[in-house]
């Protein structure tokens, strides 16, 4: 029952990828966005400030006599205090000539009256951001266009969108985490009911063939419903089958029983050894063919058992009990008794009709073999190693065959004249094996055969 | 004994009850689950034989109400089917025994005795010749007040030459009674038997006659 299924990638690990993969995607995205747009924001707030700051310069330029006059008012540099001392540098130009400031800034040609105009450039190998404006003086003689840069270094800035990230890359990573969770909650829970319809398949018994009622996701219908279709079906075949072995052999037996009662009535009354002869080979005859049908049943119902056992706990004394009472009229016909040593009581876990059946086929075996006015010993003990033994004084098996005689039809080379199908020994030996033991034939010391089921 | 046999093949049935009736019991025949319950309600009967699969209805529903109807006449299930499964719910049931078909009447015999046996109840079978009592079920043979308990065999045989006294018991006949048709044995073995019953019956007035080339015969004075 070891068949292999292919086995694709499981639906849980699809599915918690696929999940974990796009929180992933996601937090990368939702770090990027609130980055960027975080630089952004600072960026807009040093530009106002810088522009706060062209702007208060150009206002304090003034036409006086033709000449231009700035005087900075403090708050224009005083605005852009920060905290990590970023540098300020400032350019007047009138007319593109250079009057105040580094005239290595950036010089952007503002338009004059326009708005601010922005910019990024380098100085002193530094990092600066620039806003430019210009405005038209206009004197009584002269009209001239005077333009104000301001630059800053961007350290504070840095210093912040750091701490934004900073800040961003906690926040995704924290997403990241709670849509992992999520994601295998998320799973074992779509999972979950897949899980308990198997686990409830696996702990039914052999026989249990019934419909699954529990409710399932919409889903997993059609897979149940086929599923309790084909064990319809299997049940179904299973008790045809069965109804059909109890058919036949209903069939075979009544008229095989019709032979042997007239076969035997008719022996009562004729006379002529011929006769007698042909009736009695007739009766044997058919005891034979029974036996044989009866046991390959049997065998099959066995063979077809042994896979899956219906084990409970049993009282085996009790089992062998009750065998023995079924088989003394038997044995008794023969003066044969039956005894059973049992000294204390022996639970196992068993299969108790094939054990009833395997112990049935090994006491009519010694039944066979055993001379009229014998004993037939059972002991059964709560050692596994000899479970059951089964000790008759009939003549013992053949040496030279034993180890073979609980293969499928062999018989003992002494067992001429003796009804049997050369299926007892095998059927006792297979459920045996399906319990996990052995069967051990041996001849005892004083005579007699002797058998152990070990189990 | 009176029996009951409800068995819906007729064949089968001629066969068993002719086969009982050599034997000297009373056989009522039955085909039916109908006919089964009539006979079970008028006619007292020590034992009934039943088929478990008749044409009107499982026999083991009969089983069931003959149980429910309080009546204690033994049964003893003919069964066609060999699984065991089967087996344990007649027993269930309220079957007391079961054979198997094809059965060997010798055995059919034995588990009737086995069961009246149990059955303590109906110890009316005793087989009274002159100072001799046989009581069949129990397996004892009475001698004034002694009592003997008899060997199988031994039990078998005598039951049979007390049921005739006076006739004569050929040795081919008697081997068919007494042994399977497994054991091959000689017709001699017969007188293993005869003499330990020769040995019982000293000093009583029941004789067992040898008659040379005839047989046995049993003879009370």
């Amino acid at each position: 029952m070891n068949n292999r299924v292919g086995i694709i990638r499981s639906l849980r690990d699809r599915l918690a990828i696929t999940l974990i993969g796009g929180a992933a995607v996601l937090a990368i995205l939702l770090y990027l966005v609130v980055r960027s747009y975080a630089a952004q924001i600072a960026q807009q707030g040093q530009d106002s400030i810088l522009a706060a700051s062209v702007t208060s310069i150009l206002d304090a330029a003034i036409l006086r006599d033709g000449e231009v006059e700035v005087d900075f008012p403090y708050a224009s540099f005083s605005m852009l205090s920060t905290d990590s001392d970023d540098r300020v540098f400032y350019a007047i130009y009138q007319d593109d000539e250079l009057i105040s400031g580094y005239d290595t800034l950036f010089h952007s040609d503002p338009i004059p009256d326009a708005d601010h105009r922005f910019g990024t450039a380098t100085l002193q190998n530094a990092e600066v951001r620039v806003a430019s404006a210009a405005r038209t003086l206009i004197g009584a003689q002269v009209t001239t266009v005077i333009s104000v840069s301001v630059a800053q270094t961007q350290d504070a800035l840095e210093v912040t969108l750091n701490r934004i990230s900073r800040n961003a890359a906690g926040f995704g990573a924290g997403f990241f985490l709670l849509a992992t969770a999520l994601s295998f909650w998320a799973t074992s829970t779509t999972i979950g009911p897949l899980k308990r319809l198997t686990s409830s398949v696996t702990r039914r018994g052999p026989q249990d063939l019934r419909p699954f009622e529990q409710p399932v996701p919409t889903e997993m219908e059609p897979l149940v419903a086929s599923l309790n279709n084909l064990m319809g079906r299997l049940d179904q075949s299973l008790s045809q089958s069965e109804d059909f072995i109890a058919e036949a052999a209903h069939r075979v037996r009544t008229p095989l029983a019709t032979v042997r009662s007239y076969a035997e009535a008719t022996l009562q009354r004729v006379g002529k050894p011929e006769n007698r002869h042909a009736l009695r080979s007739m009766v044997k005859a058919i005891d034979e063919s029974s036996r044989a049908a009866g046991q390959l049943l049997d065998h099959a119902m066995i063979t077809f058992r042994a896979d899956h056992l219906d084990k409970q706990d049993l009282d085996l004394g009790e089992l062998v009990g009750e065998l023995v009472r079924s088989l003394t009229p038997i044995a008794e016909m023969k003066d044969v008794r039956l005894q059973i040593r049992c000294p204390e009581t022996v639970n196992v876990q068993g299969d108790a009709i094939l054990l009833q059946n395997a112990i049935r086929n090994v006491i009519d075996n010694a039944l066979k073999y055993s001379p009229a006015e014998s004993d037939i010993t059972i002991s059964v003990s709560n050692s596994a190693e000899d479970r059951i033994a089964i000790r008759d004084e009939g003549p013992g098996f053949p040496e030279n065959n034993m180890a073979m005689l609980a293969d499928r039809f062999t018989r003992g080379s002494n067992s001429e004249g003796i009804t049997g199908s050369g299926l007892g020994l095998t059927i006792a030996q297979d459920v045996v094996i399906a319990h996990g033991g052995h069967l051990v034939l041996a001849n005892h010391a004083e005579g007699g055969a002797c058998v152990t089921l070990s189990f | 004994m009176k029996f009951l046999l409800v068995e819906d093949n007729v064949e089968l049935a001629n066969a068993i009850c002719s086969r009982m009736q050599l034997d000297g019991h009373v056989i009522d025949h039955a085909e039916n689950l109908e006919d089964a319950a009539a006979f079970s309600e008028v006619g007292e009967y020590d034992l009934i034989l039943l088929d478990i699969m008749l044409p009107d209805g499982d026999g083991r529903t009969f089983l069931q109400r003959h149980r429910t109807g309080k009546l204690d006449t033994p049964v003893i299930v003919l069964t066609a089917r060999s699984q065991v499964s089967d087996r344990i719910s007649m027993l269930d049931l309220g079957a007391d025994d079961y054979v198997t078909k094809p059965f060997d009447h010798a055995e059919l015999k034995a588990r009737c005795r086995a069961v009246l046996r149990r059955k303590s109840g109906n110890a009316k079978t005793i087989v009274q010749l002159g100072d001799v009592a046989l009581d069949p079920v129990a397996g004892n043979l009475s001698i004034r007040d002694q009592v003997i308990s008899l060997r199988n065999r031994e039990l078998r045989l005598l039951e049979l030459l007390m049921n005739a006294p006076g006739q004569i018991f050929p040795k081919t006949k008697l081997v068919d009674r007494l042994f399977s048709y497994d054991d091959d044995v000689s017709e001699n073995a017969v007188e293993v038997y005869i003499g330990r019953l020769r040995k019982h019956l000293e000093n009583t007035r029941v004789k067992i006659t040898t008659l040379r080339g005839l047989g046995y015969r049993l003879d009370h004075e």
